[in-house]
C-alpha cells in the first residue's frame, strides 16, 4: 500500500459521488412501469385444471403442504358396445395457500401432465391472509398470463421430449414414405403439429414473454387431446 | 480475585466469559456501577436478530456476550422429515444471502453418497451459478458494512449491481435469493439462450463498477482511520475459534477449499485467494472486495471452459442415499460450509448436520471487541461477516 | 465568551442599525411583516432545504427520491409533517415527562430566534443587531441544551450516550467556531451581520483596488468555519450523536410522531442557519459577484433573496455531497480534530487577519 497525499481518499470520495449525479437513476418506477421478469421467475403458480388427472403428487411433494385437492370418481360408459365402463377422477377442488407455499417449484416440476405453471404475475397481495388462499378459478386465470419458456442456451442437449417427438415424426415419415406419397405429406403435417404442440414447453416457443391474447392460443395448441 | 484483576484479565482476554451481573469498577470515590448496554436483537448493527451484551465502563466495552438463537428455525430436525428434493428448498434458507451454495452443499454430499458422476456441463454451470451467489452476497457486506461506519451510498452502489446480477440469475433459475436450482445429479433445467452473453456482460459490468468501492471506501481516509488495526484477529486465534472465510483469510491464511480441496471443476481453473496481512477490519474488507474481483476472473474462465451435453440425469422416482454418511465443505461465501450426512437408507437423512460459517465466525466477536470503544465494536460487528439465518439455523 | 468580544466591540463607531424593510406600517404591519419573515425562513427554506437532500442524495445514488408526493415529489416533507403530526405520541414509562416533552421545543426556539438577524437582501432582514454576530452564535449553542435534555429525560441508553456526545462535540466546535467569526468581525469592524455583508461590498485586496469576498483572504477560516458548522448541526461525518448503526437514533431515540418532526425541522432549519452565516460571513451576503452590485430598488431586493438562497442552497448542496460521500468518525478522532488541529488553525487565522488589518490600515 503506497502512501498517497492525505486527503486524496477524501476528494475521490467526491468525485465517484460527483460522477453519479449526471447518470441516469436506475430506480424502476415500478407501479408505472411494470418490471422486466424473465419468463422463469416463480411468480405465481397457474393452474390448468383440464390437465390434472387428480394423481396427488403435487399435493404429496408439497413441503408445506399447501395444495388442497378434493375429487370424486366418475363412471365413464365403454364407447364400444359391451366394454367395460371407465372410472375417472373428476377434480373437485384445487386450492394453493400462498400464505404458506415456499415457492419451490416442486409440484410445478413433478407435475407429470404439465397442469401446472410458473407465471412472473406477482400482484395479488392480500389485506388479509385468507385472500392469499387461491380457489380453482383463480388459479386457472392465472394460467392466462404463463410466458412461453425461453429457449434453452446453445450448448444445451435436446429435451428428451424432443428427441422422442423427432424420432416418433421421422417414424411415421419413413413409414409413409413407402406406400404413398400422399399419405407421407399427411405424416409429416401430423409430425409437425406434434412439435408445434410440445414447442412452447420444452423450450423451443419465442423467448419474449407472450402477450395475454397470444398466450390464450398458445395455450390452446398445448392442451392435450384426452378427449 | 479482585474486580480490577477480572477486569484486566478480560482486557487481555484471557477470562472465560462470566455471567453478565453487573461489578463495581474503580476505587475510592470514583466507583461506578458498569453499563450493561443490549445491542439487539432490534438494533440496525446488527442486521437481524442478533445480539450481543456488552458490559461498558463509558464507551470502553470490558467484555462482551453474544446472545444467539433468536432466529432458531429447527433446520437440521427439519432437514430429517424432507426428502432430497425438498432438503434442496429449505437449505437454500438457513444462510439467505447464499441459496445457491447452500443448495450445492447438499446435492454434494447426496452425490458422493450414490457415488454420482454429474455431467461436465452441469458442474460449470453450478460454479458460475456459485460464484455469481458469491458476488451477490459480497456486495451486500459491502453496502451493510459501509453503511455501519456511517456511509449511505455504497449500500446503494451495492444494490445496484446486485439487481443486474439477480436479474441474471432469476433468468436462469427463476428465483433472485431461493434459487432451488441444484437437484441431485446435476441443476434442475439448462440455461436459457442468451444466458452466457449476459453473463459476460454482466460480469464486464461489475468489474467496471468495481474501483467506485475502492475510491469511495477502501481509500477513504475516514474509513481507513475507523478500520485500521481495529480488532486484529491473529491467525492461531482464529483457527482454534473456527474463523473461516473472508474473516481468516484477513488474518493471511489462504485456506479456501476451493483451492485446498478442489470440488466441482475447481481444480481445472486459477483460483486466487485474497489475503491480508494482520486480519483488522479493514483488511477483512480490502478481501471481501478482493474476492468479488477473483470471482469475477473465476466467471470468465468458466465462460470459456463451458462445455455442451446434458445438465442432469434422469433420477429414480425417490431418491434415496444409502445408507452411511459423508462430510462435504464448500467455501461458502462467508466461510466453510460442511454438511454431515447420515442415512439409514431411507428417502430422508437420518441426520443432517451444518457447519455453518456465521456460527463459527460469531465466536470471534467477544475475543475482538474486548477493550475496544463502542463505534470500533460496531465496525468489528460489521466486519466479522454473518448472516443471522446462518447462525441460528 | 465575553472577554474576547467586549474588547473587539469597544473598537467599533456607534452603531447606526439598517432600517429594514419590513418597518413598514404601524407597529402592529411591521411586526406581522416580520414574524412571516421569520416564518418563511423558518418553514419554507428548510423544506426547500430538505428537498435538496431528498432529490441530490438521491441522484448521488443513482437513485430518484421521492417521486410521487406533488410534482416531482416535492410536496414529500409536507406529506411527512402532516403524517408526523396524526401519530400517537409516545412517551417512555421511565421517561422524565416535562423534560422530555420541552426538549424538541428548545432546539426549536433557539434555531428560529437565530434567524430574526439573518440578512437576505438589502433591507429583507427582521433585525440589525449591533451585536447581531455575537446574538447568533450566543443563541445557536442553546440548542444543544434541548439536545442535552433529550437524552436524559429519554431514560434511554443510546439516548444518553448520543446527548452526551452531542454535548462534547458542541464545546470542541463551538471555539474554532467562533474564533473564526471574531476574525471576520474583526476585518469587518461590526459584529452586525448586514454591516459584514456592507464591508465585504466595500472591501478590497490588501490595497489592489480588486474587490473581494472575505473568503479569499480568508480560505482557511472558511473551511474551519463549515467544518464546524458540520459537527455543530451534527451533520454526517461528525452525525455521533445520532450514529444510527451504533446509537440507534441517538437523543432522537425515543421520540415520535410531532416532536420527531420538530427535531427533524430544527435539523433542517440548523442547515438553513449556518448556510446563511456562512455565506453572511465569507460569501458576501447578497452580492452575486465580488464587486457587482445589485440595482437599487425592489428588483435588487428580490434579486439579492435570490443570489442569498441561491449560495445558502449551493452550501446546503455541498453539506449532502458530504453527507453521501463519507463515513461517520469516532467520537476521540473528531476531538482530537478540533483541539489539535482546527482550534490552532483559528487561532492562527484569527492572528493573521489582525496583523492584516494593523497593516493594512
Amino acid at each position: 500500500m503506497s502512501r498517497t497525499i492525505p486527503g486524496t481518499g477524501l476528494l475521490k470520495g467526491l468525485a465517484v459521488t460527483i460522477k453519479h449525479l449526471g447518470q441516469r437513476p436506475v430506480t424502476q418506477m415500478y407501479p408505472h412501469e411494470r418490471p422486466d421478469l424473465a419468463p422463469r421467475t416463480r411468480g405465481v403458480i397457474a393452474l390448468m385444471d383440464e390437465n390434472c388427472t387428480v394423481c396427488m403428487l403435487c399435493s404429496r411433494e408439497c413441503p408445506d403442504w399447501c395444495i388442497y385437492i378434493d375429487s370424486h370418481k366418475e363412471s365413464v360408459p365403454s364407447a364400444t358396445e359391451g366394454g367395460r365402463s371407465r372410472t375417472r377422477n373428476v377434480l373437485d377442488r384445487f386450492a394453493i395457500d400462498f400464505s404458506l407455499c415456499m415457492y419451490c417449484g416442486i409440484c410445478v416440476e413433478v407435475c407429470p401432465f404439465d397442469a401446472l405453471w410458473w407465471s412472473p404475475e406477482f400482484e395479488y397481495a392480500e389485506y388479509s391472509i385468507d385472500g392469499l388462499l387461491h380457489e380453482m378459478g383463480r388459479l386457472r386465470e392465472w394460467a392466462d398470463t404463463v410466458p412461453a419458456p425461453p429457449m434453452l442456451d446453445v450448448g444445451a442437449d435436446a429435451p428428451a421430449e424432443v428427441v422422442d417427438a423427432i424420432a416418433k415424426s421421422d417414424k411415421a415419415l419413413l413409414a409413409a414414405s413407402a406406400p404413398a406419397v400422399g399419405a407421407g405429406a399427411a405424416g409429416a403435417a401430423a409430425g409437425a403439429a406434434g412439435a408445434g404442440a410440445l414447442g412452447p414447453r420444452l423450450g423451443l416457443g419465442p423467448r419474449r414473454r407472450s402477450p395475454r391474447s397470444t398466450s390464450r392460443a398458445a395455450r390452446s395448441t398445448r392442451r392435450p387431446t384426452t378427449r | 480475585m479482585s474486580d480490577l484483576d477480572v477486569r484486566e484479565q478480560l482486557l487481555q482476554g484471557t477470562a472465560p466469559g462470566e455471567g453478565l451481573a453487573i461489578e463495581l469498577v474503580g476505587d475510592g470515590d470514583l466507583v461506578t456501577a458498569d453499563m450493561s448496554l443490549s445491542i439487539g436483537p432490534a438494533h440496525p448493527a446488527t442486521h437481524g436478530v442478533f445480539r450481543v451484551v456488552f458490559e461498558m465502563d463509558g464507551e470502553r466495552i470490558l467484555r462482551a456476550k453474544p446472545v444467539i438463537g433468536y432466529m432458531h428455525r429447527g433446520f437440521e430436525k427439519l432437514a430429517e422429515y424432507r426428502d432430497y428434493r425438498q432438503i434442496m428448498a429449505l437449505v437454500n434458507r438457513h444462510d439467505w444471502l447464499s441459496g445457491f451454495s447452500n443448495e450445492l452443499g447438499v446435492a454434494l454430499a447426496v452425490e458422493q453418497m450414490l457415488e454420482m458422476e454429474v455431467p461436465e456441463r452441469a458442474q460449470w454451470i453450478r460454479m458460475l451459478m456459485a460464484e455469481w451467489n458469491r458476488i451477490l452476497n459480497h456486495l451486500m457486506f459491502i453496502g451493510s458494512f459501509a453503511l455501519e461506519l456511517g456511509a449511505i451510498t455504497p449500500m446503494f452502489y451495492a444494490f445496484r449491481e446486485r439487481e443486474d446480477i439477480q436479474h441474471l440469475m432469476e433468468s436462469a433459475t427463476g428465483g433472485r435469493l431461493h434459487f432451488t436450482y441444484n437437484q441431485v445429479g446435476g441443476v434442475k433445467i439448462d440455461l436459457p439462450r442468451g444466458f452466457l452473453a449476459e453473463s459476460a456482460r454482466v460480469s464486464k459490468l461489475t468489474r467496471s463498477r468495481m474501483p467506485d468501492y475502492d475510491d469511495l471506501v477502501l481509500g477513504n481516509e475516514i474509513f481507513r482511520g475507523r478500520t485500521v488495526d481495529i480488532g486484529p484477529l491473529p491467525t492461531d486465534v482464529a483457527l482454534s475459534l473456527g474463523v473461516t472465510g473472508p474473516a481468516l483469510h484477513a488474518t493471511g491464511l489462504a485456506e479456501d477449499s476451493r483451492v485446498t480441496e478442489p470440488y466441482l471443476k475447481y481444480g481445472d481453473i486459477d483460483v486466487e485467494v485474497p489475503v491480508g496481512r494482520n486480519g483488522d477490519a479493514y483488511d477483512r474488507f480490502a478481501v471481501l472486495l478482493g474476492r468479488i474481483r477473483v470471482s469475477l476472473d473465476i466467471i470468465d474462465q468458466i465462460h470459456d471452459h463451458m462445455t455442451s451435453g446434458p445438465v442432469n440425469q434422469k433420477l429414480p422416482k425417490m431418491v434415496k442415499a444409502p445408507e452411511g454418511a459423508t462430510y462435504v465443505r464448500t467455501e461458502n461465501p462467508l466461510g466453510q460450509l460442511g454438511y454431515w450426512l447420515e442415512s439409514d437408507g431411507g428417502r430422508t437423512p437420518w441426520r443432517l448436520k451444518m457447519r455453518t460459517p456465521s456460527f463459527s465466525n460469531v465466536q470471534a466477536i467477544p475475543y475482538l471487541v474486548q477493550g475496544q470503544l463502542l463505534p470500533d465494536a460496531i465496525s468489528i460487528l460489521g466486519s466479522v461477516f454473518f448472516v443471522v439465518g446462518d447462525i441460528d439455523r | 465568551m465575553t472577554t474576547v468580544i467586549a474588547p473587539v466591540a469597544t473598537l467599533l463607531p456607534v452603531f447606526a442599525p439598517a432600517e429594514s424593510l419590513l418597518d413598514t406600517g404601524g407597529t402592529v404591519v411591521s411586526l406581522l411583516l416580520k414574524i412571516a419573515f421569520i416564518t418563511v425562513m423558518f418553514l419554507v427554506v428548510p423544506l426547500v432545504g430538505g428537498y435538496l437532500e431528498h432529490k441530490g442524495m438521491a441522484r448521488l445514488q443513482n437513485r430518484r427520491g421521492p417521486v410521487e408526493a406533488g410534482p416531482a415529489g416535492s410536496l414529500q416533507l409536507v406529506a411527512d409533517g402532516i403524517k408526523f403530526i396524526q401519530k400517537e405520541d409516545i412517551i417512555p414509562g421511565a421517561a422524565d415527562r416535562k423534560v422530555f416533552a420541552m426538549a424538541p421545543a428548545i432546539g426549536l426556539v433557539a434555531t428560529l430566534l437565530s434567524f430574526a438577524v439573518i440578512p437576505l437582501a438589502p433591507g429583507l432582514f427582521a433585525l440589525d443587531l449591533e451585536l447581531g454576530l455575537f446574538y447568533v452564535l450566543a443563541i445557536s449553542s442553546v440548542g444543544v441544551l434541548g439536545i442535552m435534555m433529550a437524552g436524559w429525560a429519554s431514560a434511554n441508553k443510546f439516548s444518553l450516550i448520543g446527548g452526551l456526545r452531542a454535548a462534547a462535540q458542541l464545546i470542541a466546535y463551538e471555539l474554532p467556531l467562533i474564533l473564526v467569526a471574531v476574525a471576520v468581525a474583526l476585518q469587518a469592524g461590526t459584529l452586525s451581520l448586514v454591516g459584514i455583508v456592507e464591508a465585504q461590498q466595500s472591501s478590497e485586496l490588501f490595497g489592489t483596488g480588486i474587490s473581494m469576498w472575505y473568503v479569499f483572504p480568508q480560505a482557511l477560516g472558511f473551511g474551519i468555519f463549515f467544518l464546524a458548522a458540520l459537527a455543530e448541526l451534527s451533520r454526517p461525518p461528525f452525525d455521533m450523536p445520532i450514529g444510527d448503526s451504533e446509537l440507534v437514533f441517538g437523543y432522537i431515540t425515543e421520540y415520535s410522531g410531532i416532536k420527531f418532526a420538530m427535531f427533524l425541522l430544527t435539523e433542517y432549519a440548523g442547515m438553513i442557519l449556518m448556510s446563511g452565516l456562512t455565506v453572511v460571513l465569507f460569501l458576501g451576503g447578497w452580492q452575486p459577484l465580488p464587486g457587482l452590485d445589485l440595482p437599487d430598488g425592489a428588483l435588487g431586493v428580490l434579486l439579492g433573496a435570490g443570489v442569498t438562497l441561491g449560495k445558502i442552497m449551493l452550501l446546503v448542496f455541498v453539506m449532502i455531497w458530504v453527507r453521501v460521500a463519507y463515513p461517520r468518525l469516532r467520537e476521540d478522532q473528531l476531538q482530537r480534530i478540533s483541539w489539535t488541529v482546527l482550534v490552532p488553525l483559528s487561532l492562527v487565522n484569527l492572528a493573521v487577519v489582525a496583523v492584516g488589518k494593523v497593516v493594512a490600515g
